[in-house]
């Protein structure tokens, strides 16, 4: 039984800290402590059941606006997500040049097809993985040429990431003044409030009346950001006082979207490292108060930034613990990042990609497509 | 959870020990697992290469010497790489002769820029300065908001004109001249590396206000493409040196290696936490241990700070390695401990963990039947839990919710776990370390917890264990 390693453990972390609290104290005397934000000490509520009308797969996604609104003069519809990309593909290293440019499959072969993997931040655990079962195939001669050996591994990627159900999730069938919620949680400045701002003009766009509550009380100006994205679309919004309770402006919000017969609320929280104990928390409240109402959350979205390397994976295990994750957006993909930490998070975790945002226009957030971000993943400088 | 370099090391080492000579294989065997830490700690996979290229002689000369934990001289060898790597030159602040010193601030979108200008310009204030804050950054919604509002938190003036970055820029250097305020924070707007027109805005902007510092804001959590963006940063504006913010997470930040390395320009200072206060100079030798996932002492004892009592915390030691710790004692630990994250994280970043431990996966759910039990105790049980008798068991049991084997196995294991930490406490106590605990010698730089490992039986596991 491991009761005996708990104890061993926190006896082990109770001297460490006892002593190192102590000297780390004596050393910096005078430095103060400020308690930390005080934990809203609650459990997990158990996952409500919900039947589930599903969106067709492009709805909420790909809707060609040329919006005028964001400061930025570049405007425009949306070019494919790879010609997108395709200008980000600086320094690609030549690693598929390398593989391509060989008659034959060789070590080279496979430490450049690492490599390239590595960089796209798949992370080294899924890379062998992916790797093992293409050598045994080579191994038995079903593959014998480098360019069949790429082919091959992209279609693995692919097939991988077939079958996950990306539909954003909204009911129809509930009645007036019973919105669906759609809740965004994530680490700091992964772009959650951007995300929700983009997507609240699809939203009404597609025609459903929407509303937007400032769940991030925290950080300085973060409802008067949303507050911004909410004036452009031109929907409800409700936000709290700075430092007010997160869980109370999210109610507060499905109060007013029932009130006001709104079928969707948009609920932004703050970014939070998911190692805080008591943030963690605090956002198990939100997740459970937000359905006290008459609303009910349908979508529990994390945000992940496409920069993140190895410890999305963390973060992901994490925020699904708390919220009960439905699936992920991935952000910032128009920069020079690949985002290849989603693959593991999809495969390993089982969590789906639902969105991809790919820059500052309204369009630029869309559906998810596998076979797109495989090949993005692979592409070349 | 990755594993522990140092125990893979180990491993490696102990299978090779007596085979006389090492040979080019068992060298590589070790590099591949240094190569692997590296790689799970987001370093770029350029930098690996040439990392290990240079690590290498380091481990042959260690592996080949006779003393006495040549896995150990393997760790030592590379995290000395590593701090130096990072380490180096520090950058020491120098004030322009004429002031104000103009600091510019860049990165990403999202890398904590704003965040960081309201950090740094308390960090100066502490420093005895008088900063300005100047918003440059028009393109996020209310972001000179936020500006405003960690300006009025920290007590500094904030510049802002909604007409034009590069203007806004320039002109608030010139109001700080005219105010009187000696040094001058630039943000400015998060922009992608790849995006020519955004980089020349800010180039702009760098021209304009001529900075003596500029500071590339860096997130800890970053992957592989830090190298780019950094690389990118750098050839715009000319880099003066790094911040690394959100390392109050678990991430092992492995960015903060790639980034000196491709650079050159030193980590200046490390954000450690939500609060303004939590900003401070950067230590290359905690980071290069986090990297090897050999811990972050330093990190964890402050963020014990924040979750246990002082006093209470060292008294509770004290009594632990007199043998005197109650079951009261652990349940308000347990308390304190749960508020600093999950057990899991918090395990990853203690150093020199047995692998058994690490391996226990136990989560914050497995605490909950103690927790139940020892609350069903009386005072007096938790203190002498050798008076629990048959019907006081019953009686627990039933409190709890829990089977009465329970209840007595937890006061045996509990019982077990005591003896050993007394033993420990005596081990430690020879040495005449402060109440004996070994290891804390080395707080200052990663301690290991060798000693409670072979305490416990090394590789083999607890000596005596109920598994």
């Amino acid at each position: 039984m491991q009761w005996y390693w708990i104890f061993l453990i926190l006896a082990v972390a109770v001297m460490v800290f006892g002593f190192g609290v102590v000297l780390v104290n004596r050393r910096q005397a005078q430095r103060s402590v400020a308690p930390p934000r005080p934990a809203s000490g609650v459990t997990k509520p158990p996952p409500k059941q919900v039947p589930l009308d599903h969106l067709p797969p492009d709805d909420g996604g790909e809707i060609p606006i040329a919006e005028p609104e964001p400061p930025v003069e570049r405007a425009g519809t949306p070019a494919p997500l790879r010609d997108r990309l395709a200008k980000a593909r600086i320094a690609f290293s030549g690693a598929f040049a390398g593989v391509l440019g060989r008659s034959t499959i060789t070590d080279e072969t496979w430490d450049d097809l690492e490599e390239a993997l590595l960089r796209a931040d798949v992370g080294l655990g899924v890379t062998t993985s992916l790797l093992d079962q293409l050598k045994q195939r080579v191994k038995d001669k079903a593959i014998n040429e480098p360019s069949e050996l790429l082919d091959a591994l992209q279609v693995d990627m692919v097939a991988q990431l077939q079958g996950a159900d990306r539909t954003i999730r909204f009911d129809d069938s509930f009645g007036p003044g019973q919105p669906n919620i759609w809740l965004f949680v994530g680490v700091n400045g992964v772009g959650k409030t951007t995300t929700i701002g983009k997507l609240a003009r699809q939203q009404v766009d597609s025609g459903r009346s929407v509303l937007l509550a400032a769940g991030d009380t925290f950080r300085a100006a973060a409802a008067e950001q949303l507050g911004t994205w909410a004036e452009r679309s031109g929907v409800e919004f409700v936000r709290g006082a700075d430092g007010s309770d997160p869980s109370s402006v999210i109610f507060d919000g499905v109060e007013r979207a029932a009130a006001k017969n709104i079928q969707l609320v948009l609920a932004d929280t703050a970014g939070r490292l998911h190692t805080k104990t008591n943030l963690m928390e605090e956002l198990k409240k939100v997740r459970r108060v937000a359905e006290k109402g008459a609303g009910t959350v349908t979508e529990t979205l994390l945000v992940i930034d496409a920069t993140t390397g190895q410890n999305g994976l963390t973060q992901a295990r994490e925020f699904r613990e708390a919220t009960d994750v439905t699936g992920v957006v991935l952000t910032k993909l128009d920069g020079s990042a690949k985002g290849g930490i989603v693959f593991a998070i999809e495969t390993e975790l089982g969590i789906p990609i639902k969105l991809v945002g790919v820059g500052e226009q309204l369009g630029d957030l869309m559906p998810f497509d596998p076979a797109e971000f495989v090949e993005a993943l692979f592409e070349q400088a | 959870m990755f594993d522990n370099l140092s125990n893979r090391l180990d491993g490696i080492v102990r299978r090779l020990r007596g085979k006389g000579r090492l040979t080019e294989a068992d060298v590589d065997e070790i590099m591949k697992e240094i190569r692997s830490a590296l790689l799970e700690a987001d370093v770029n996979v350029t930098v690996v290469r040439s990392v290990c290229n240079r690590i290498r002689e380091h481990a042959i000369g260690a592996t080949r010497s006779q003393a006495l934990d040549p896995g150990q001289q393997v760790v030592k060898a590379v995290n000395d790489e590593l701090t130096r790597i990072l380490g180096g030159e520090t950058l020491a602040i120098k004030y322009a002769s004429k002031p104000p010193t103009v600091i510019l601030m860049a990165g990403l979108q999202g890398s904590g820029k704003t965040t960081a200008t309201g950090k740094l310009a308390l960090w100066f204030k502490s420093q005895g300065r008088q900063p300005l804050l100047v918003g440059a950054d028009l393109q996020r919604p209310a972001a000179v908001e936020q500006l405003r509002t960690l300006g009025g938190q920290v007590g500094v003036p904030v510049y802002s004109d909604p007409e034009d970055p590069v203007l806004t820029a320039f002109q608030g250097v010139e109001e700080a001249k005219r105010l009187g305020r000696d040094v001058v924070i630039v943000d400015t707007a998060g922009r992608l590396s790849i995006d020519a027109e955004m980089m020349e805005q800010v180039r702009l902007i760098s021209g304009a206000v001529s900075p003596d510092y500029t500071f590339l804001v860096i997130d800890a959590m970053t992957g592989q493409d830090a190298v780019q963006t950094a690389d990118a940063f750098h050839r715009t504006l000319q880099i003066d040196g790094v911040i690394l913010s959100k390392l109050d997470g678990d991430a092992r930040g492995g960015a903060a290696l790639s980034v000196k390395e491709v650079i050159g320009r030193p980590i200046a200072f490390a954000s450690t936490g939500e609060k303004l206060e939590a900003f401070e100079q950067f230590h290359p030798d905690r980071m290069a241990g986090r990297i090897l996932g050999m811990g972050d002492m330093m990190t964890l004892i402050e963020q014990a700070e924040n979750a246990f009592e002082a006093d209470q915390a060292e008294q509770a030691a004290v009594r632990l390695m007199e043998g005197e710790f109650t079951l009261d004692d652990f349940l308000e630990q347990m308390q304190a401990l749960k508020k600093m994250g999950p057990l899991s994280g918090i395990l990853g970043m203690m150093p020199g963990m047995p692998k058994e431990m690490k391996n226990a996966k136990i989560g914050d759910d497995d605490l909950k039947p103690i927790e139940a039990i020892i609350r069903s105790m009386t005072a007096e049980e938790r203190a002498r839990p050798q008076i629990i008798s048959g019907s006081r068991r019953g009686r627990i049991a039933k409190g709890a919710g829990r089977e009465p084997g329970e209840v007595s196995r937890l006061v045996k294991q509990f019982g077990e776990m005591q003896k050993m930490m007394k033993k420990m406490g005596m081990g430690g106590g020879k040495k005449g370390k402060r109440g004996g605990f070994p290891g804390l010698g080395g707080l200052r730089g990663t301690p290991d917890m060798s000693e409670l490992e072979q305490m416990m039986g090394g590789q083999g596991g607890m000596p005596g264990l109920p598994r």
